[in-house]
Order: structure tokens, then C-alpha cells, then sequence
């Protein structure tokens, strides 16, 4: 129990002290307290709503992450790899070609991507023998290949200038935050995190076996459509403002795990802050690395990413 | 206390259960015996709706399983079955209370008495300092154990037993069915246990039922079911029957 306390007390600890780290510094570094009026716009109108988006976006991505992982059993599932992340970008593009002027296409059709891509990776990856590690991750290479396919598709319907910025952001890209971004980005986060935190007893029966679970009396199909449901949420929401940040939702739950355990009801949770944690100081490296140009925040999370994944499979 | 109707299980087009009607009453062990193939575990899982039936009603209680929800069917059957691996890291606690999920909300923490529940089954699997290892660290056999212990948590009414030592050295074959026939003879508990040690068989079961091709062959105590004719028929093979000297039951020696 002080454990749990410590932790808790911790990664809070630890966001905060994130937040303002990645607050200061940038290819302009800020002294938060003692501010000029050209620094203290792009301190409000760039570079705030960039870091809160940040947060928000990393602790979507990894609570899905860890979610889906003890849904499907299966340490590597990731939204990104399981080609949702890609159903949501595809659902963002198709938005942001056709229905630009319409605020919430972008967010809901992104969150259809996101339902739609992990329901066919689901499907494709089960068997009567049950689902594998390996059968799992190709059919969410399919998915994503396919998706991306469809994505180039659209962006030859694109102007030069459009084109670029889109490339980027396909990528993971936080330089284009806005506050209303953000905003949506929360909300997906506050109701995507709390839900999937209520499902994490079943989901600890379901990490030993369905049909375990089901012997015991959980409700299995009903807490599968949830877990989809809410990690198409969150997903869909990050996406939609930050485009396809990878490996966040591989790296972040496997740390918490090798912390504090595999009980979801802890690593859900812890997660979604060290998510956060994670793809802020990621984006702060992005932003001052090659300063004062930059990198897409997703290059930087799949440069620690890949070879984790490996390791994991490896293992595995 | 569990009563099955001439229920009938399909797969596709193959009928894998075929007309099979059974009772079992308050603190009596049933055994289902047969070959591989003829329906035992498909029968058993149809009796805590994991396996849907085609035709046939089971009761629970006087009401009819399919009205029941998982949580309630969960809260009075638990099972052991063959445990798959899991790939995260837990440990033989968090296993074992997996099986007080219902007894608590189905979010939040488990309460003291889902603690206690919990170690007082492993203690009497004989894993009493085993709560903080791992799961994947533990032999076939332990794992086997915990699974046991698991379903004794959930302190359910029933209990639904698919091979339960098929992993488990001699002194723990004994162990399983001594803690199994403790909690039917005083907990109010029943169950229905599948396994191929004839002998085992003998010495445990109130009633045995021996399937064929997902029809019951015969049916009643074991001295009416374990007879040469049966076995010769329904497993293919020449038996010798005498009396265990220990506990005057049947005891079944193949001739090879």
C-alpha cells in the first residue's frame, strides 16, 4: 500500500518536473518566471499548448497500449503496430481532405479509423487455435500496410505546401498543438483512462486466459467492446491532434511493469502518467536536438522503440 | 444441485455430445470417464455455459443456466482446468485471487476476507510460502496446484475438475482428490471430475459415468460401471478387476 502511495507520489512528482523541463527549453530557451513579450507569446501560444498536448497524447497512447496488451494477451500489442493508430490517421486525412470544415470530423472520424483498424486486426489475428504472438503482429503489418497505401492515395490529392506539413505529422508531430487540441485530447484522456481503469480486475483475468475469465464470471465479450472502444478512443483523439506517434504504448507499459508488477489496476494508471512523462521529455528532445530545426516527436519515440521491440519479441 | 436434461452439443455438423442427461447432488463426486475424443471435457464445459448447448435445458439450482449471468454461474461453479501460460509476469497470489472475482465489485481491490480465502487454499495445496513467486517460475505440477487452489478461493458450490493431476506426482494425485472430497463431504460442495486413472476413479467417485462417442455407455457406482465388459468396449483393451486390499473398492489392472 506505501508502495502504491510512493509511486503514485512519484510519477507526479516526476510529470511535473517533465512538464517544467520541457516548458524551458526549446530552440528558444525560456526562463518561465521572467518572460519578454515575444517570450512570452511563444511561450503561451506555442510552446504551452505543445507540451500539454504532449502529456496528453502520451498518456493516451500508452494507456491503450497496456489495455490492449492484457486484452490480447500479448506484451507487443501496440496501437501503433496493431495498425490503429494508422486507422485513425487514414480516418484524420480522409477529414481533413474532404470535411475541413466541420471542427469534430477530425477527432470522430478518426476515432471510426481507430475502431474499424482494431476490429479487422482482431478478427484477422484470431483462430480456432486461439491467437499467437506472431499471428497477431503480422496481421497488424496487413492492416497498416494496407492503410498507408490508402493514405498516399489521398495525399496525391494534396497541394506541395499541405503536403509537407502532413508528412510530418504522419510521423508524430507535436509543432502544429493548438488548445483546442489539447482540449479534445483531454477529454479523451480523462474518459478513456478512468473507463479502462474500472476494467482493470476483469482484464487481469483475462491477461491469464479467456476462458479463464470466463470460468470466473467475467463478462468477457462486454469488456473486450470496452477496451476497443476506449483505446479507439484514445487513439483516435492523440492521433487526430499529434498524428501516429509510435512505440509509446510498448515502451511506457513494459517500464511500469518491470516496476511495480503486472496487476492492470496499477499499470494502467501509472502508465498513462509515465506516458505522459515519456512523450514529453521525447518531444523535448525532438524540438532541441537539431535545433533550430526539428524533428517529428515519433522519430525520436520509434529511435527507442524498434530496438525494444525486438528485445521483446526476442523474449517472447 | 446441477442437473443436465438430454442435452446435445454440435459443432458444425458433428454432433460432439449426444443426448447426455445427468444429476449431481449436494456432496457427491461424479467422475466422467472415456477415451480421448468422446465428449468429457465438451460435456463438462457445457455445464458453466462455455460450451453452448444445442438442444437440452441444465439447471443450477432448480434455474436454468441460460438465465444466469457469467458472474452468477462464476460465483457457484469454479473450474480446473489445463492452465495456459501467460506471458506477463504475476505472481501465484494475484492467480489465485482471480478466483474471488465475484465475490467483490467487479472493480477495486479484494477485501481482507479475499485475502485470507486465498491463503488459506494454497495453504492446503501445499503452497502455503508460495504466494509471492511467479507463476512461470513453478513446475507443471505446482502450476497444477495453484490452479486447484484458485478454484477452491471461489469457495463456489461446484466445482468442475478437467484432468486435475495429470501433472501431479503420487503424494499429490492423493492430496487433489482428498481436498476435492473434503469440500463435498463438509461444504455442501459437489463435483464432477475428469480423469483417465481408472483407479483413482474407483477409490473417489460416488457415481462414475463412462462416455462413447459423446453418448453415455454406462453409468452408476463404480463396481456397475467398471466392469471388464465396459472397458473392453469402450476403451479397447483386456482388463484384470480384484478388490483394492486397502479400501475394498475396484481395482483395475490393464493387461498389456
Amino acid at each position: 500500500m506505501n508502495r502504491r502511495l510512493f509511486t503514485w507520489f512519484l510519477l507526479t512528482v516526476a510529470l511535473l518536473f517533465a512538464l517544467l523541463l520541457a516548458l524551458s527549453f526549446g530552440s528558444e530557451r525560456l526562463s518561465i518566471f521572467d518572460l519578454s513579450e515575444t517570450q512570452a507569446a511563444i511561450f503561451f501560444d506555442i510552446r504551452f499548448p505543445r507540451v500539454l498536448l504532449g502529456a496528453c497524447v502520451g498518456a493516451s497512447l500508452a494507456s491503450a497500449g497496456a489495455s490492449l496488451q492484457a486484452l490480447l494477451r500479448n506484451p507487443l500489442a501496440e496501437p501503433y503496430l496493431l495498425g490503429v493508430s494508422n486507422g485513425a490517421a487514414l480516418g484524420t486525412m480522409i477529414a481533413f481532405v474532404f470535411f475541413e470544415q466541420f471542427v469534430f470530423a477530425r477527432p470522430l472520424l478518426a476515432f471510426a479509423g481507430a475502431g474499424l483498424a482494431t476490429f479487422t486486426v482482431y478478427q484477422m489475428a484470431r483462430s480456432r487455435a486461439g491467437m499467437n504472438v506472431e499471428r497477431l503482429v503480422l496481421s497488424g503489418v496487413i492492416v497498416t500496410t494496407f492503410l498507408s497505401s490508402i493514405i498516399v492515395l489521398l495525399t496525391s490529392l494534396l497541394d506541395a505546401a499541405r503536403l509537407r506539413g502532413f508528412t510530418f505529422w504522419l510521423l508524430g508531430d507535436l509543432s502544429q498543438a493548438t488548445m483546442n487540441g489539447f482540449y479534445m485530447t483531454l477529454a479523451g484522456v480523462v474518459i478513456g483512462a478512468i473507463v479502462l481503469t474500472s476494467q482493470a480486475r476483469p482484464l487481469n483475468l483475462m491477461m491469464i486466459g479467456e476462458r479463464d475469465a470466463l470460468d470466473f464470471g467475467v463478462e468477457v465479450g462486454r469488456v473486450r467492446m470496452i477496451v476497443f472502444a476506449m483505446a479507439s478512443l484514445l487513439v483516435g483523439t492523440a492521433v487526430a491532434a499529434s498524428g501516429s506517434v509510435g512505440y509509446v504504448g510498448l515502451i511506457v507499459p513494459h517500464l511500469v511493469r518491470l516496476a511495480i508488477g503486472s496487476d492492470n489496476r496499477l499499470v494502467i494508471p501509472f502508465s498513462a502518467i509515465a506516458g505522459a512523462i515519456f512523450v514529453v521529455l521525447a518531444d523535448t528532445v525532438a524540438r532541441t536536438a537539431i535545433a533550430p530545426r526539428e524533428l517529428p516527436v515519433g522519430a525520436v519515440t520509434a529511435l527507442i522503440g524498434a530496438p525494444m521491440f525486438i528485445y521483446l519479441l526476442k523474449r517472447s | 444441485m446441477l442437473k443436465a436434461r438430454d442435452i446435445s452439443v454440435w459443432f458444425g455438423t458433428r454432433k460432439v455430445i449426444d443426448d447426455v442427461s445427468l444429476e449431481l447432488e449436494v456432496g457427491r463426486i461424479m467422475v466422467l470417464l472415456g477415451p480421448n475424443g468422446a465428449g468429457k471435457t465438451t460435456l463438462l464445459r457445457t455445464l458453466n455455459r462455455t460450451v453452448a448447448i444445442t438442444t437440452g435445458t441444465i439447471e443450477l439450482d432448480g434455474v436454468e443456466l441460460s438465465k444466469l449471468s457469467r458472474r452468477e454461474i462464476g460465483r457457484n461453479i469454479a473450474v480446473v482446468a489445463q492452465e495456459n501460460e501467460t506471458k506477463f509476469p504475476i505472481t501465484v497470489m494475484e492467480f489465485v485471487l482471480a478466483g474471488r472475482f465475484t465475490h467483490g465489485a467487479a472493480f477495486g481491490w479484494e477485501s481482507a476476507d479475499d485475502i485470507r480465502a486465498a491463503e488459506k487454499a494454497l495453504e492446503l495445496c501445499d503452497l502455503g510460502e508460495y504466494g509471492g513467486r511467479m507463476m512461470n517460475e513453478l513446475s507443471g505440477g505446482e502450476r497444477q496446484r495453484v490452479v486447484l487452489a484458485r478454484a477452491l478461493a471461489a469457495e463456489s458450490k461446484v466445482l468442475l475438475l478437467d484432468e486435475p493431476t495429470a501433472n501431479l506426482d503420487l503424494a499429490h494425485q492423493a492430496l487433489m482428490f482428498r481436498l476435492v472430497r473434503d469440500r463435498c463431504r463438509n461444504a455442501g460442495a459437489s463435483a464432477i471430475v475428469i480423469t483417465h486413472d481408472l483407479n483413482l476413479a474407483s477409490e473417489f467417485a460416488d457415481t462414475i459415468m463412462l462416455l462413447k462417442g459423446g453418448t453415455v455407455y454406462a453409468s452408476g457406482s463404480s463396481a456397475d460401471v467398471l466392469t471388464k465388459e465396459n472397458l473392453a468396449e469402450v476403451y479397447d483393451v483386456q482388463v484384470l478387476l480384484d478388490a483394492n486390499p486397502a479400501s475394498g473398492k475396484v481395482r483395475v489392472t490393464t493387461v498389456f
